[in-house]
């Protein structure tokens, strides 16, 4: 039985595709609401769409998705939260975006809105911003407890958050994070934006993963205009997507042994990274393949001899690439860090929908090219590799195996690559039409919502990142470590706050 | 005549190593950075990092005391003056009467304490971590390093430098466990002191896993400039107390004759680059240890220390 159909739900929207959406009342968003307090199914995303709250699920078996629509009076819809923690900070970005409130939500500060956008609910009814007040982290009590603050502004070139820290000499009692420094407004000026516009915009909401946000966005507007791309624009895709994970998994590879100040991974790491992106550049004149994926297909043809590039870089990979495994493995220093570091237990994985190295790292086996699926994976063999440790040392392990699944897929793209079109032309379809894409970034899985105008223009897109569901784990896996294992800990995680932030 | 000949060998003494120590920290992140395939900085690049700093104006914090502003020149002088007295070209230097390793241990322990002082004086998060971590190490590698001199005072029959490596470059010393057990265990003391890899990264940018930077995180310009020397020249001081203790060849001795310095000064330099390529070698090769690791590593200096010294008595009294 699909997912929907177990929900007290009113009528189907009409133009929603691939997965239904339907209007619920009390009773249907009560029903949601349990199946995900108990585990039965998984929250997918929740954002608002004035005067609507939507909220999407996944079925415990990843093959269904169900979006579910409140309707708000007075500005209002019941807390998911309350009972299903990974709901809250998506309830105070909807409140701080669109000032829907959530009844009943167990946590009322503001999450994105740190007071410096000017206005106050951009995407609602949006009002003149007030000076915001000073920001109340949870309280902690205990003797001998003192807080570090960190951040926004690190160190290091690395994106800004602020990581508030309560520790008990060297051992961290708790991490609260505050984040929304990066905000762009992108869901803002996505709104009315033609799909050229549109494409480039959801693009960068994340550098590291353009390719994927890029094919997610392809997906769903392929879905609202009941389009298919061609199948050598959709091999092509899927190229594109593996060189980004193999070149991201890589730099994370290296950068994770770097936090440990073991260089010499990260040097080695860092060159393969570096062969990943020029192969890249060779082939689609872009180092991350930037705004190569649009709508309807591909904006260009892999290179001439691109293909010949790839088979080298693969050629070199399998040649350097089991030998820093086995460097990695056999360091005990290394594995004295990584190894029982940082555990994320599975239950909480599996409650908070934690996708990628995350998720899998931590024995939930969910990668969005395999279930719900896409194509072309569904044409092509690999694995997707799950450990139950939950350590750092696991997410590191999960991303080598990922690598090497990614190695075996693009030798198989290359040899089954069709020849034929690059694109096809879209058509407005002269009605309101909505869409929901998925795509799995070398990080978890993007999600974009969006419905198209009469004319074919964005009226409303929302994109949620694998990060909104892996930033609250991070607070849990590092309790109990010492707080100089957090970049450690940190790193293994690599949550963007570009795309959390959006 | 002889009091100025004096004179110019401990100024020479003292120039050199203020002058070679940002070369032998240059030389240890050029070979690192080789290892790692990389060009790496110029081996000069230490020397312009203190001009650069030194014409840079001091951001001091609004609450730091008198006691921020004066701990720099504090711990640079210290650290000067127990580089200097190390024997390194040519023992029995003017002021090498002084030069007892017990004292030597006491100058760099007072520079370290009101270091860990400046860490907590402007009151910021990571000054305070940075000196916890600082004196919970310092507290563990100093009873080790007692515990070494004790065993090559015990061997040489004296702490003071110049006989305790006259002693070591004679036909008397032979080969003793003892010796072996010391140098391991001064070798691990040494990484601890410098805040190397696998005790500290002082290449690191990761605030929270910092000791020794981030008690100095709040300096700036010449201030800044005067605690990396300090640390480049504790370093030379390492490396030239385990040369001057453990591979004492071709320290030119007081009665030698002035040309043989030219020996003492090749050998000395061939020691710095050795210590320098070893050094950087072995933090290549080895992760840093968790926090909580350091005790354990810092004990087996300890007990290395404490072995030497009992397998010393036990041997005497056959």
């Amino acid at each position: 039985m699909a997912l929907l159909d177990t929900i007290t739900r009113g009528d189907k929207a009409k133009q929603h595709r691939p997965w239904p959406r339907a209007i619920v009342t009390d009773a249907g968003w009560q029903q949601a609401i349990g199946l995900l307090a108990k585990g039965r199914c998984t929250l997918l995303g929740l954002w608002g769409d004035a005067p609507f709250v939507h909220m999407a699920l996944l079925a415990d078996t990843f093959d269904d998705i169900a979006v579910l629509s409140w309707r708000c009076k007075d500005g209002k819809y019941p807390s998911v939260g309350v009972y299903h923690p990974p709901a809250i900070r998506l309830e105070r970005a909807i409140r701080d975006l669109f000032g829907l409130e959530a009844i009943g939500a167990p946590d009322t500060r503001t999450w994105l809105d740190l007071g410096f956008w000017g206005v106050r609910h951009p995407l609602g009814k949006s009002i003149p911003a007030r000076k915001p007040g000073p920001y109340q982290f949870l309280p902690t009590e205990g003797e001998g407890l003192h807080q570090i603050a960190v951040g926004p502004v690190h160190a290091g070139i690395i994106e800004p958050g602020h990581f508030r820290f309560t520790a008990n000499g060297e051992h961290v009692v708790r991490l609260e994070q505050r984040l929304g420094y990066v905000h762009k407004g992108i869901e803002s000026l996505l709104r009315g934006a033609t799909l050229d516009a549109a494409a480039k915009l959801a693009a960068r909401t994340s550098g590291d993963s353009t390719v994927a946000y890029a094919f997610a966005f392809a997906h769903a507007v392929e879905a609202a205009l009941h389009v298919k791309a061609p199948p050598r624009a959709i091999y092509l895709r899927a190229l594109m997507a593996e060189l980004e994970r193999l070149a991201n998994h890589f730099g994370d590879i290296g950068a994770i042994c770097n936090d440990a100040s073991f260089s010499l991974m990260y040097a080695q790491c860092g060159i393969l990274r570096e062969r990943t992106l020029r192969a890249a550049e060779s082939c689609f004149g872009h180092r991350l393949m930037m705004d190569v994926i649009v709508p309807g297909g591909v904006a260009r043809d892999i290179a001439p001899g691109g293909s010949a590039q790839v088979q080298a870089l693969l050629a070199e990979v399998r040649k350097v690439f089991p030998r820093l495994i086995d460097l990695y493995d056999n360091t005990a220093s290394l594995q004295d860090r990584t190894v029982a570091t940082g555990i994320l237990t599975p239950a909480l994985a599996r409650q908070f929908g934690a996708g990628g190295y995350v998720g899998r790292g931590s024995g939930r086996k969910f990668d969005a090219r395999k279930m719900p699926g896409y194509a072309p994976y569904d044409d092509l063999k690999f694995e997707v590799p799950v450990l139950d440790a939950g350590d750092v040392n696991a997410r590191v392990w999960v991303r080598i195996r990922e690598v090497e699944q990614s190695l075996s897929l693009i030798d198989q793209i290359l040899k089954r690559m069709p020849g034929g079109k690059l694109k096809v032309a879209l058509k407005a379809s002269g009605k309101t039409c909505e869409g929901l894409g998925l795509a799995e970034a070398f990080r978890g899985d993007v999600l974009v919502w969006l419905r198209l105008d009469s004319k074919g223009r964005i009226e409303r897109c929302h994109l949620r990142d694998a990060s909104w569901f892996q930033w609250p784990l991070l607070e849990a896996a590092i309790e109990g470590n010492i707080v100089a294992d957090f970049p450690l800990c940190n790193k293994s995680f690599n949550c963007s706050y570009s795309g959390h932030d959006i | 005549m002889a009091v100025i000949r004096d004179f110019a060998f401990q100024g020479m003494q003292m120039l050199l190593v203020l002058l070679l120590a940002p070369l032998l920290t240059g030389f240890v992140r050029k070979v690192k950075a080789r290892l790692l395939r990389r060009q790496g900085p110029p081996l000069i690049q230490p020397y312009l990092d203190l001009i650069r700093l030194t014409r840079k104006d001091v951001v001091l914090a609004d609450n730091a005391s008198w006691l921020f502003r004066v701990i720099p020149y504090f711990v640079f002088a210290t650290t000067w003056i127990a580089a200097s007295l190390v024997p390194t070209f040519r023992s029995g230097l003017m002021f090498s009467w002084s030069a007892d390793l017990i004292a030597i241990i006491a100058v760099l322990g007072s520079a370290r304490f009101f270091l860990a002082l400046a860490g907590l004086d402007v009151g910021t998060s990571f000054g305070g971590i940075g000196s916890s971590r600082e004196v919970m190490i310092a507290s563990l590698a100093e009873p080790a390093m007692l515990m070494i001199v004790f065993t090559l005072a015990l061997i040489a029959g004296s702490t003071q430098l110049s006989t305790m490596s006259a002693f070591m470059n004679s036909p008397e010393v032979g080969l003793r466990v003892s010796l072996g057990l010391g140098l391991v265990a001064l070798i691990i003391v040494a990484i601890a002191e410098n805040a190397r890899i696998p005790v500290d990264n002082p290449a690191t940018h990761l605030e929270l896993t910092m000791v020794h930077e981030a008690m100095v995180l709040e300096y700036s310009g010449r201030h800044l400039a005067l605690i990396e020397l300090s640390a480049a020249l504790k370093l030379l001081l390492y490396v030239s107390l385990i040369a001057c203790l453990f591979v004492p060849w071709g320290i030119s001795p007081a009665t030698a004759e002035p040309k043989l310095l030219i020996v003492g000064v090749a050998a000395y330099a061939a020691k710095l680059a050795v210590g320098g390529i070893l050094l950087a070698v072995f933090e290549t090769a080895i992760a840093k240890m968790r926090v909580f690791r350091v005790p354990a590593f810092l004990g087996a200096a300890l007990m290395l220390g404490l072995l030497a010294t009992l397998l010393l008595f036990v041997s005497r009294s056959f």
